[in-house]
């Protein structure tokens, strides 16, 4: 058991360090400068909110290109992919330490990490040699950026419900019907698609996945209004759009298990603890007075703190235990599903509560909010977010008890009907 | 970085773990729990000293096998799984630990040796109070090397060979003057009355101390740091044996969630006990996790020991708390019996998360040592 940098990893993590002091600004915890940016909440697919319209978000995503061109060139953007796609050809443990150090600068976040993350790994997994070659260094530069076309207004956590129907015509496919909670449509170059190409199959039968130039025409991207106040996922509306076969990853009615190998890298990828969590809320607590001082002598206050101490720094340590069993050649398994699961009520929990103890000046929302720019303002509305999306709870403790503990499944009568003939409910 | 027990130690832990399987059965454990004049199974902890795990961590020159910490930790993992009714927290996570880093030479060579190889059982006696023990509520006092003074409750008190006590010297009650003494259990000034607990498999009872002979251990005045020092190496290692009794929980509400049917299919199906079972298992793997931490923490004497033992400390007693209780729940009636082994679990449970301090005890410790350090 050791807990410290191997001699590599301590050189690597110099290596990192270098790298961001050169080319990022450093980040206090808290806010503490007027001009600080302070900690920030931003995860795949949901920027960090722009407010200032559609200028002010065009210019937010050439920074974040510029950025993510920079870490590509140094070879840091995609530290698990192999070289010949632009990647560092590292080690699980190598990203945790890119991450742990990026971590306490400045950067942009919200726009690559659906596609490094998640569809990249994909098309590694299903893609042909020229497409890879085509498309995912561009991805790692951050010059193409993805997004994940799944969710439909009648399937979600059930996501083989789908219906978008995909009709082949000779060499061609024809896609009709509506996507929707698309992160990043507005701003995405590419996308991957799930759609139904049989509906006299099984549920899970009759899918078939593609990917797709959102450019192409009969493509309508609608921005959604979240309770945040920004938009950052939409509908797409699909009228007869014209997709060659060649897009096609994996075998037609093979589209489930092609969406099982993103589904299995999004596990992966979410779930690193966001900007808001106990160091937060613990510095938070040195600035806010409660009846008896600060609140940070509020013996309350403290007991609740340690929970959440033990929660985030318990989840950390799991990620360690997973690496060191990825460094042996075991593979972790759905244990990773515990992640997000806490880190999501986890934040949900602490900016309440933080609201709580700033009283009645917890319910100003703006800029001039004293105490750390808003952050928990903000939590407040994006954990609710976060423990919806990628996965809601509720659906992630059904893994864990069906897929770690083996707990039976649910009652399944979806499971044996042709799709055409499945009850369907609202939507 | 390498986050995991060695081969070594693994294979060390399924060793362990067959052979509780064979030596500390629940018919051994219940013949404990049902026989008020049984305070722990010895035949039990004689075949844990021919084992050596009494000596785990005893450093060979004192008769002990010289590992290290971390074999102690997964010996208390499989000791918290089998819910082994033994004195094994007291006379080695808390008195050998005290002597191997107070005691001055002549003590550890005293002591040692007998702790190793399972003859002495040793314990602490701090607490006197309704209440979180603190330096301004300890009365016991020493005079001239005779200590005068009531302790209760003191775990494992009536089989205990020799007792650290935590006692005021020259009858000044203040902060400073707080120290630690030797007291040998044949003294005729000292008495002993037997305390029922929540978990008769680990007995406490009452000590009575009327000018009783005193052994000074390690420094005059320094008890208290002595004592937070001692309770968070031991931390790590309750945490640990907790773990264990979370894990055992989970595992046996699961068997029964599978096996028991209502509405026509195993109740296992239904959403309400998969979350919760769900929930039992996020809890038992961070606690697995903030535990490893400790560990590397103690086993390295880190600085970083004081939060990561409160850490590891906090989260087991919250996982096992919750699964032993939810345990009871997914058994129904049948978890409220003497019959079925959930309530062996829910004792073990809450009396393991008071024993060196409680839960609310060690959240304090745990924000007032970030503080202290400000490592955030
Ligand atoms: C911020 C955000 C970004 C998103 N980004 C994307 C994206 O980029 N691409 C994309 O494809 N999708 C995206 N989504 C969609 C997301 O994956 C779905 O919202 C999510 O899977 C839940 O599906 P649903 O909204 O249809 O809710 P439903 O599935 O209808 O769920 C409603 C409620 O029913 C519960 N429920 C459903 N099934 C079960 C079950 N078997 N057992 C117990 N309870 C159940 C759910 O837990 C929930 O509480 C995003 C969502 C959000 C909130």
């Amino acid at each position: 058991m050791d807990f410290n940098d191997s001699p590599q990893e301590a050189e690597f993590r110099k290596e990192i360090q270098k790298f961001l002091e050169t080319n990022a600004e450093k980040r206090s915890t808290i806010a503490d400068k007027p001009n600080d940016k302070g900690p920030q909440i931003a995860v795949a697919g949901a920027p960090e909110t722009v407010r200032g319209g559609k200028e002010a978000a065009d210019e937010a995503l050439e920074r974040a290109k510029e950025w993510q061109k920079k870490k590509a060139d140094a070879g840091f953007a995609a530290i698990l992919w192999p070289k010949e796609f632009g990647g560092y050809g590292g080690s699980p443990i190598q990203q945790v330490i890119y991450s742990q150090e990026e971590h306490n600068f400045f950067v942009p976040s919200g726009y690559f990490e659906i596609g490094i993350g998640m569809l990249g790994p994909t098309m590694m997994v299903w893609g042909k040699d020229e497409d890879k070659k085509r498309y995912l260094p561009k991805m790692i530069t951050g010059e193409e950026i993805w997004c994940q076309l799944f969710s439909e207004p009648s399937a979600g956590s059930d996501l083989a419900g789908i219906k978008m129907k995909a009709e082949k015509n000779g060499d061609e496919w024809v896609l009709n019907g509506q996507k929707v909670w698309t992160s990043g449509a507005h701003f995405a170059d590419y996308g991957m698609i799930v759609a139904r190409s049989d509906p006299s199959a099984l549920k899970h039968k009759g899918l078939t996945y593609f990917f797709l130039d959102m450019k192409t025409p009969g493509i309508e991207v609608k921005p959604i209004k979240q309770i945040s106040g920004t938009a950052n996922f939409n509908e797409v509306f699909f009228s007869d759009v014209r997709i060659p076969d060649s897009q096609r990853l994996g075998a037609e009615g093979e589209g489930w298990k092609v969406a099982l190998t993103t589904l299995m890298n999004e596990r992966l990828a979410v779930g690193d603890p966001p900007g808001l969590d106990f160091d937060q809320i613990f510095e938070a607590t040195k600035e806010i007075e409660v009846e008896d001082g600060l609140a940070i002598k509020n013996s309350e206050v403290r007991q609740k703190m340690a929970d959440w101490y033990v929660q985030s720094r318990g989840l950390q340590y799991t990620k360690f235990r997973s690496i060191t069993a990825l460094s042996k050649g075991q593979t972790p398994g759905p244990e990773l599903s515990i992640s997000k699961l806490v880190t999501a009520s986890k934040m949900q929990d602490v900016s309440a509560y933080a609201l709580d103890l700033m009283d009645m000046s917890g319910t100003i929302h703006n800029d001039k909010n004293p105490i750390l720019k808003n952050l928990f303002q903000n939590g407040y509305f994006f954990s609710a977010a976060m423990r919806i999306a990628g996965g809601t709870d509720e659906v992630l403790r059904n893994i864990i008890a069906e897929r770690v503990l083996g707990l039976p499944q649910d009652e399944r009568p979806d499971k044996k009907l042709p799709f055409n003939e499945l009850p369907s409910g609202k939507n | 970085m390498n986050f995991d027990f060695s081969d070594d130690q693994k294979l060390l832990r399924d060793q362990a773990r067959k052979f509780l399987q064979d030596k500390c059965d629940r018919s051994l454990v219940r013949s404990i729990l049902e026989d008020s004049e049984q305070n722990y199974s010895e035949n039990l902890w004689k075949d844990i000293a021919e084992m050596g795990w009494t000596g785990t961590a005893i450093p060979e020159e004192y008769g002990g096998l010289g590992l290290g910490m971390l074999e102690l930790c997964v010996i208390a993992e499989e000791l918290g799984r089998s819910l082994a009714p033994t004195p094994f927290s007291s006379s080695i996570y808390l008195f050998a630990e005290f002597i191997k880093s107070y005691g001055n030479e002549e003590q550890k060579k005293k002591y040692l040796p007998k702790i190793a190889s399972g003859e002495f059982i040793g314990t602490f006696a701090l607490s006197e109070t309704n209440g979180t023990p603190r330096p301004s509520n300890i009365k016991a006092s020493v005079n001239d090397g005779k200590l005068s003074g009531e302790k209760a409750p003191v775990n494992d008190g009536e089989v205990a060979d020799i007792i650290i006590v935590a006692a005021n010297s020259d009858n000044n009650a203040n902060h400073n003057s707080l120290s630690l003494y030797l007291v040998e259990k044949d003294d005729p000034g000292l008495s002993k009355s037997s305390l029922e607990t929540l978990d008769p498999t680990r007995p406490a009872c009452s000590l009575n101390f009327s000018n009783v002979n005193a052994e000074q251990l390690g420094n005059r005045g320094e008890g208290w740091s002595m004592i937070e020092d001692i309770f968070n190496r031991a931390a790590v290692l309750f945490s640990f044996e907790q773990v264990g009794g979370a894990q055992v929980s989970l595992d046996e509400a699961k068997k029964y969630s599978l096996e028991r049917f209502a509405f026509g299919r195993q109740i296992g199906s239904f959403q309400a006990l998969k979350h919760k079972m769900a929930d039992m298992y996020v809890k038992i793997e961070l606690a697995r996790s903030n535990a490893y931490y400790g560990a590397w923490a103690l086993s390295t004497d880190s600085n970083e020991l004081p939060v990561a033992a409160a850490g590891a400390r906090v989260s087991a007693s919250d996982a096992y708390n919750y699964s032993s209780q939810e345990n009871i729940q997914i058994h129904g009636g049948v978890g409220f019996t003497w019959e079925y082994d959930c309530h062996l679990f829910y004792r073990r449970a809450k009396l393991l998360s008071l024993n060196i301090g409680s839960t609310r005890q060690w959240k304090e410790n745990l924000i007032s040592n970030l503080e202290k350090r400000n490592i955030v």
